[in-house]
């Protein structure tokens, strides 16, 4: 067992990552330690990468301890809001300016091991009055002091770094020791593994007597690049602010963003979604202005203590109208399965429009027609919402000849006017179940009159059905252009198991439950011809059974299914 | 009649809610039973449609996708709302199925909330949207949150919005709700087409209750979807019991 991370004191007690724990406890005693989770510590540092949306909307995450921010343009809508009176403003994706990113790390571990560490900040942003602008150091410092703030509030022991490309303010929240005058001189002094390259490489630099990125940053990039790799000045450069560097946000950027922030939290529910109402408002002028509207709308709560809730909502057609989404708002947190916990309450609140669609200003017909579709559109939108987007379906029929692959289900939300279905033939009563069993269910045959004729009597659920009239056999053939695909992998095991003691006629639907063994296509055989019988039984029950493969030609053995039921 | 009209739509007013008009009809293209239902399906009503045994479901699944086929303009919104079991157990209602039947499945909205109580929730708020002409709520068994004030409910929301609703019921038996009419459905055997083909579906429809005219009547009707019509069917040798009922119920059909 090795130490993979460590806190403030047990470094200064001369302890290093990678020691076995027991030289480390040999050492330090008193030593305690907690179990790796490295899944537990990336779902944290998601947690404090939500959190830090309200900073900016640019957060990336910089494994296994990191998060970096772009706060390019963001300082000064923070020190808008933080200086002056709380006004809510559109942000907008900025252009280019110049850039600054800020990264902070904190040890993970450390949370866990509770008040036995005390919270101990680093803050390491040494370099100022560098630029002429030296009021936006000012703010950006306060930026960085609000993200110290509330971060070591939540039990965190932060390095924080400002510069200008992220990857080097990745390295000075790593791997700055000392103050420096100014941030160039900074990252001079930062030692080679700062570049995070692969271990060889790291090894010639220092073999040729190259410790700091100051040594690198001197020479001519040609033969750097010829005795250790393209990748090392690749790496300087983007680090030096050189080359152009991004991060990449872990959630694109809306179209439009709306936020309130608070002095005071709020504390109940109603009041955020009071919030969110005015929100709406907000963002129905500016769509108006746009000429568009949105089709989805996503509240972001924040609370006081880091955590994070996001709510979001869909409609069929684009919106603009602010009580669509106050009430499908209300509609969802109603549907919550675990609800909204205010905690110490909210002190921010945003609503995201993610996409601007076109929406024109439309006039009202006499006779409703448009009033009619609304409604209806309102209606799909709320149910998909309470119960799931995924259980509110409509049909799109698709051009194949294979029955249960004729019509797909959508979610309605996504459909809002789908296209008329053909037309049967006329002339003739259903060819097609009503009910359709997809996959089709086995029935035992018990008697039939020639081996590829239909069936007189069948079993199915334990019932026996004497067949009293007829009609087929429709063929419907597999769709051979397929069979290549269906051929390359393996058949999985089938779970069709009889059960000792029992024969064929015993077995019903729940034993042969198996899409594989009941469909066609089957990976491990070209995909069987079915032939379809419209079949009544004596008491009027009608049925679409078919037979599983031509007999002596397919199989020898075909089975039976029913597929669907008429009416 | 009047009398009697005048005195529902004045109990109508102390009680607060819109005095009851006399509802639209749809005619069902069989005479004798377009006579006892007084010229047809009432519109804007609760009708419940038991399947007469389980095996039946399909056939009640049928006749109730006919019913709103007849009873509202082709153009209008269609929800089905059926539960995620029903679904399994009994097959997925299938669109091309619901066309063979006359019923374009464009106008489909099908709805598959996970239990009885959310189903009966989502069939309010369905029953209320005018915009949509008929709604099928399809429940198997005897769900306890569907009770007398749930299915009242939905007969008052339906009257005022406008929406036929038809409860289906599958694998239940018939008990006393606030419908407007209730039927058993079973499937019939179809009148043979040439070589002994299943013909169009048959059903044999028992006409169990009906609010404000006499119950009874038994029918067995055959659904012509070119016509958008049912049709007599001819009953082969076959004797059904002569119905009990007032004197328009319909004498037995042969």
């Amino acid at each position: 067992m090795r130490v993979v991370a460590l806190d403030a004191a047990a470094l200064r007690l001369g302890l290093a990552p990678g020691l076995t724990l027991a030289d480390a406890r040999a050492r330090v005693p008193e030593l305690a330690a907690v179990d790796h989770d490295p899944h537990g510590d990336r779902l944290w540092l998601e947690r404090i990468a939500d959190g830090c949306d309200r900073w900016t909307p640019m957060v990336a995450l910089d494994p296994p301890d990191g998060v970096t921010l772009d706060i390019t343009g963001c300082v000064e809508s923070f020190t808008l809001h933080t200086k002056k009176s709380v006004r809510p403003e559109p942000v907008e994706a900025c252009p280019e300016r110049s850039r600054r990113g800020l990264s902070f790390s904190s040890t993970v571990q450390e949370e866990r091991q509770g008040p036995s560490t005390p919270p101990a900040a680093s803050l390491r942003t040494g370099f100022d009055r560098l630029s002429p602008n030296g009021e936006r150091f000012d703010s950006e410092a306060l930026l960085a002091a609000d993200i110290e703030r509330r971060l070591t509030a939540a039990g965190l022991t932060l390095r924080l770094a400002l510069a200008d490309t992220p990857e080097a303010a990745q390295a000075l929240a790593r791997f700055q020791s000392l103050p420096a005058a100014d941030e160039r001189q900074a990252i001079r002094r930062l030692p080679i593994a700062a570049l995070r390259l692969e271990e060889e490489a790291e090894t010639a630099l220092r073999r040729a007597g190259l410790k700091t990125l100051g040594d690198l940053a001197d020479r001519p990039p040609a033969p750097l690049a010829a005795r250790f790799g393209e990748e090392l000045v690749a790496a300087l450069d983007r680090l030096l602010g050189r080359a152009d560097s991004r991060i990449s946000p872990r959630r694109a950027l809306p179209a439009l963003l709306f936020e309130r922030r608070f002095a005071e939290p709020l504390a109940r529910t109603d009041d955020a979604l009071a919030v969110l109402d005015d929100l709406a408002r907000e963002a129905a002028v500016a769509l108006e202005e746009r000429h568009g509207g949105g089709r989805r709308f996503a509240g972001r709560l924040y609370r006081s203590d880091g955590a994070v809730r996001e709510i979001a909502i869909e409609t069929g057609l684009p919106t603009r109208d602010p009580a669509v989404p106050a009430r499908l708002f209300r509609e969802r947190i109603d549907a919550l399965a675990d609800p909204i916990d205010p905690g110490f309450g909210f002190d921010m609140i945003r609503l995201a429009v993610p996409a601007i669609e076109p929406l024109a200003a439309t006039q009202l017909k006499l006779e409703g027609g448009r009033v009619a579709e609304e409604a209806m559109a309102a209606l799909v939108d709320r149910l998909s919402i309470r119960l799931g987007r995924n259980r509110v379906r409509r049909f799109v029929a698709q051009g194949t000849h294979i029955p249960e692959q004729q019509a797909l289900a959508l979610p309605a939300v996504d459909l809002p006017d789908p296209a008329p279905w053909p037309q049967p033939p006329a002339g003739e009563p259903p060819l097609r179940p009503l009910h359709l069993f997809d996959p089709p269910q086995r029935i035992a045959v018990t008697m039939s009159e020639v081996p590829d004729g239909p069936p007189l009597r069948f079993r199915w659920r334990r019932n026996v059905h004497e067949v009293a009239r007829f009609e087929g056999p429709e063929r419907i053939a597999g769709e051979w252009w397929r069979v290549r695909v269906a051929r390359l992998p393996d058949p999985p095991p089938s779970v069709l198991r009889q059960r000792p003691g029992r024969d064929a006629m015993d077995c019903d639907e729940e034993e042969l439950a198996d899409p594989a063994d009941a469909t066609p296509g089957r990976p491990d055989q070209p995909l069987l011809t079915r032939d379809y019988f419209r079949v009544e039984d004596v008491r009027g029950r009608r049925f679409w059974l078919f037979r599983h493969g031509l007999y002596e030609r397919e199989t020898d053995a075909p089975d039976w299914y029913v597929h669907g039921l008429f009416a | 009649m009047d009398a009697l009209c005048a005195l529902r739509n004045r109990i109508a007013r102390i009680e607060g809610r819109r005095p009851q008009d006399a509802p639209v009809h749809a005619p069902l293209g069989v005479e004798s039973l377009d006579r006892a239902l007084g010229g047809g399906l009432a519109r804007a009503r609760l009708h419940e449609l038991f399947a007469a045994e389980l095996a039946d479901g399909p056939a009640a699944a049928g006749f109730a996708a006919m019913l709103a086929r007849l009873a509202v303009p082709p153009a209008t919104p269609l929800l089905w709302l059926r539960q995620e079991d029903a679904e399994r157990a009994g097959g997925g209602l299938s669109p091309s199925g619901l066309a063979q039947i006359g019923l374009d499945p464009a106008r489909l909205v099908l709805l598959v909330p996970p239990d009885p109580v959310q189903l009966l929730r989502a069939a309010a708020d369905v029953v209320r949207c005018a915009p949509v002409g008929a709604a099928v709520i399809e429940l198997w068994q005897r769900p306890p949150a569907l009770d007398l004030t749930a299915s009242r409910r939905l007969a008052v929301a339906a009257e005022e919005s406008g929406v036929t609703v038809l409860m289906l019921r599958v694998d239940a038996d018939p008990a006393p709700s606030a419908a407007h009419t209730r039927w058993r459905i079973a499937s019939a055997p179809s009148t043979a087409l040439e070589a002994d083909a299943p013909g169009h579906p048959a059903f044999d429809i028992d006409l169990l209750r009906q609010r404000g005219r006499p119950d009874g009547g038994r029918w067995r009707v055959e659904w012509h979807r070119e016509q958008a019509a049912f049709r007599d069917a001819p009953l082969p040798g076959a004797v059904v019991p002569a119905a009990a009922g007032g004197p328009e119920a319909a004498p037995l059909r042969a």
